[in-house]
C-alpha cells in the first residue's frame, strides 16, 4: 500500500497535526512500509468473526447518581493555558 | 548495611522492627541518584524535598505503631501516572509543565499506606516505544551496559530498580512496556490482568490495552505491590470488580511446582531473528523448571504471526483518539503566535509532540478514515477475537505459557531509530497478552555472553497472577542468579 505524500498531508489535516515538507516525504515512506507490513492481514480467515474492541468484558456499568463535590473552578482551570476568570481562552474562531 | 539494596519486604521488616528509619533509608536512595543518575538518566523529576518530608511523617506512623506495609518504603513512579503537585510529563514537550491536580487511584493507595514517593521517571513519550529514546527529556541507559537502552517504555522505572535508585517501581504496559524493560534490565515486571488495577489517573495512550504493573527486585516484592494496587475502583469503568486474593500467598519456600504444566507455544520458538543467547538461556529456564516438576507441553498459538500487524492496528488507533485531547486549550503547552483556532491546534500539536507519537496518530487516523475502518479498524479487531480464542484454548492444556520476553537482549541505543518496524516486530512476544487482557509476568533467567541480562515470560489465563507469582517465585529461587545488580 502506497501512501503518497498528499494523502500524508490529508490525514495530517484531520488529526490537526502540521507536517514539514521534508518530514512528509519520509512519513510516507515509512507509512507505506507499516500499512505494506500490515496487509498480512488481508490473508486471516475472518468470516464471521465477533470484533473485540476489549478485554473487559463488561457491560454497561452504572451506578447510583449520587452529589459529589466539584473541585470547583480553580482546581479545574488551574493548568488553562490561558483563562479569564472562569473561562478557557481561546483565539478567535468567528471573524 | 547498604540500604540501596534492600528490597521492598526487606525495607519493611527492618522498618516496621525499628531498625531502620524510613529518613535515612529514602536519603540513602537520594544520595545514590545524585551520585549516578547523571549518568543513568532514571528520572525526569525528582522531589527531594517532597520524599523526605514522606519519609519524615511515615517515620512518625511507625513511632505510633501503624505499619501499614508500605510505609516509609520508597518508589519510583513512572511519569505517566499522575500525580498531585508533582509534574507529570508522559515524556512529552507538550505536558513539559503539566502539573495534576489529583492522584492517580495507584498513586491515592501508596499514599494512604504511607509510602515515599522519590520521583517520576523517564519513559517513551505517552508510553510509545520499546526503548524510551522517544523522550523528549532525555535518554536513559541500561545499568548492566551504558552504550545500551533499558527497554520501554517503562525504561526509566526499570533502569531505577536495577541501579537501586528505589525499592520499587510503578510502570505501565499497552503491549510490554513493563516486562520487556524488566528483562533488559534483569528485574521483576509483572502486567496484571487488564482490569485489575485502576487506570484511572494514567494518562491513556490505547485505553483497552494499557495497565499498571509492579517492577520490582524480586517476585516477593511484585505479589506485595499487586496486594496494594489491585482493586476496583468506580472511577474506572473498566476496573474488574473481582475477589482480590493475598498474592504473597503464592510465596512459598522450598515449594515443588509438581503438577503444574507449562506450554510453550511452537509458534513462538520459530519467531525469525531469536538471538542464540536468549534461546540458550529459555532453554536453560525450561530445564530449572522441569527440575521443579513442571510438566513442559507444546501449544499452538496460530494466529501468532499477526499479532503485531493487529497490534499496530489497534494501538493507534486508539492513540489516535485518546491524543485528541492535547489540543492546547484546557492543559499543556500552546502555540501563542497562532491567528486562529485551527492553526493553534495544529501548531500546538506538531510542536508538542514527537516523531513517533506523530507517527502513530497519523497510522490510527489513516486507518479510521473514511473508507478504510473495515479493512484496518474493523479486520484488526476481527484477528484480536482470535488471538484471544488461540490463548483459551491453549489455557486448556496448561496452567501457564513460557516464553522469551523480547527476540533478543538490550540493543545498542541509536540501533533501531532508523526503521520503525523493526522496532515493533521486536515486541512479538508480549503484545499478545495485551490484546488477550491476560497477565504476564517476566522473571530474570540469566545473561547474554555480553553480560545483558535476559528474562522469561509467564503467561496465565486472565485472573490469574497467582499462578505465574508462584511459578516464577519457585523459578527465581531455584536458579539464584547469584549477581543480580550492576556495579555502578
Amino acid at each position: 500500500m502506497k501512501i503518497s505524500k498528499d494523502e500524508v498531508e490529508k490525514i495530517a489535516h484531520l488529526a490537526r497535526l502540521d507536517i514539514d515538507d521534508s518530514v512528509k516525504e519520509m512519513l510516507s515512506g515509512q507509512l507505506s512500509h507499516i500499512l505494506d507490513y500490515i496487509d498480512k492481514l488481508k490473508d486471516v480467515d475472518v468470516e464471521g468473526v465477533t470484533p473485540s474492541h476489549g478485554s473487559a468484558f463488561l457491560n454497561n456499568v452504572l451506578r447510583e447518581d449520587i452529589l459529589g463535590v466539584s473541585p470547583g473552578p480553580d482546581v479545574t482551570l488551574a493548568n488553562a493555558p490561558e483563562r479569564d476568570e472562569d473561562f478557557y481562552m481561546v483565539p478567535r474562531i468567528v471573524k | 548495611m547498604d540500604l540501596h539494596t534492600l528490597t521492598m519486604a526487606q525495607a519493611q521488616d527492618l522498618l516496621s522492627r525499628g531498625e531502620i528509619c524510613s529518613v535515612e533509608l529514602t536519603q540513602a536512595l537520594l544520595d545514590r541518584i545524585d551520585l549516578y543518575d547523571d549518568r543513568i538518566g532514571a528520572f525526569i523529576t525528582v522531589d527531594k524535598s517532597c520524599a523526605l518530608a514522606q519519609a519524615k511523617a511515615a517515620d512518625e506512623r511507625i513511632a505510633k505503631g501503624d505499619n501499614a506495609p508500605f510505609t516509609g518504603i520508597p518508589i519510583a513512579l513512572k511519569d505517566l501516572l499522575c500525580t498531585k503537585g508533582i509534574k507529570t510529563t508522559c515524556g512529552s514537550k507538550i505536558l513539559g509543565d503539566f502539573v495534576p491536580q489529583y492522584d492517580a487511584t495507584v498513586v491515592a493507595k501508596l499514599k494512604k499506606d504511607n509510602a515515599v514517593v522519590l520521583g517520576k521517571t523517564n519513559l517513551d513519550e505517552f508510553g510509545m516505544g520499546s526503548s524510551t529514546e522517544n523522550s523528549a527529556f532525555k535518554i536513559t541507559r541500561n545499568p548492566w551496559s551504558e552504550d545500551h537502552v533499558p527497554g520501554g517504555s517503562s525504561g526509566g522505572s526499570a533502569a531505577a530498580v536495577a541501579a537501586q535508585f528505589c525499592c520499587g517501581a510503578l510502570g505501565t504496559d499497552t503491549g510490554g512496556s513493563i516486562r520487556q524493560p524488566a528483562s533488559h534490565c534483569g528485574v521483576v515486571g509483572l502486567k496484571p490482568t487488564y482490569g485489575r488495577v485502576s487506570r484511572f489517573g494514567l494518562v491513556s495512550y490505547a485505553s483497552s490495552l494499557d495497565q499498571i504493573g509492579p517492577i520490582t527486585r524480586d517476585v516477593r516484592d511484585a505479589a506485595m505491590m499487586m496486594n496494594l494496587i489491585c482493586s476496583h475502583d468506580p472511577k474506572d469503568s473498566t476496573s474488574a470488580g473481582v475477589q482480590v486474593p493475598d498474592f504473597t500467598k503464592a510465596l512459598k519456600e522450598n515449594q515443588s511446582l509438581e503438577g503444574m504444566k507449562a506450554g510453550i507455544p511452537r509458534e513462538y520458538l520459530e519467531v525469525e531473528g531469536i538471538d542464540p543467547g536468549v534461546r540458550s538461556i529459555f532453554e536453560q529456564a525450561r530445564k530449572v523448571l522441569e527440575n521443579l516438576g513442571v510438566e513442559i507441553v507444546e501449544i499452538s498459538l496460530p494466529h501468532t504471526q499477526y499479532a503485531v500487524a493487529a497490534y499496530y492496528i489497534l494501538a493507534p488507533c486508539e492513540a489516535s483518539s485518546n491524543l485528541a485531547r492535547f489540543d492546547g486549550v484546557r492543559y499543556g503547552a500552546r502555540d501563542s503566535d497562532s491567528q486562529d483556532l485551527l492553526e493553534m491546534y495544529k501548531k500546538t500539536r506538531s510542536q508538542g509532540f514527537g516523531p513517533e507519537v506523530q507517527r502513530r496518530i497519523i497510522i490510527g487516523t489513516y486507518a479510521l478514515s473514511a473508507g478504510y475502518y473495515d479493512a484496518y479498524y474493523g479486520r484488526a479487531s476481527q484477528v484480536r477475537t482470535l488471538i484471544t480464542k488461540d490463548f483459551s484454548k491453549a489455557f486448556d492444556q496448561c496452567d501457564f505459557i513460557l516464553s522469551p520476553v523480547a527476540p533478543t537482549p538490550a540493543f545498542k541505543i541509536g540501533e533501531n531509530t532508523k526503521d520503525p518496524l523493526t522496532m515493533y516486530l521486536s515486541d512479538i512476544f508480549t503484545l499478545s497478552a495485551n490484546m488477550a487482557g491476560i497477565p504476564g509476568l517476566c522473571v530474570p533467567a540469566g545473561f547474554s555472553p555480553k553480560g545483558l541480562p535476559v528474562g522469561i515470560q509467564m503467561m496465565a489465563k486472565r485472573f490469574d497472577e497467582m499462578s505465574l507469582l508462584r511459578a516464577g517465585f519457585g523459578f527465581e529461587r531455584a536458579l539464584d542468579l547469584k549477581t543480580s545488580f550492576p556495579v555502578l
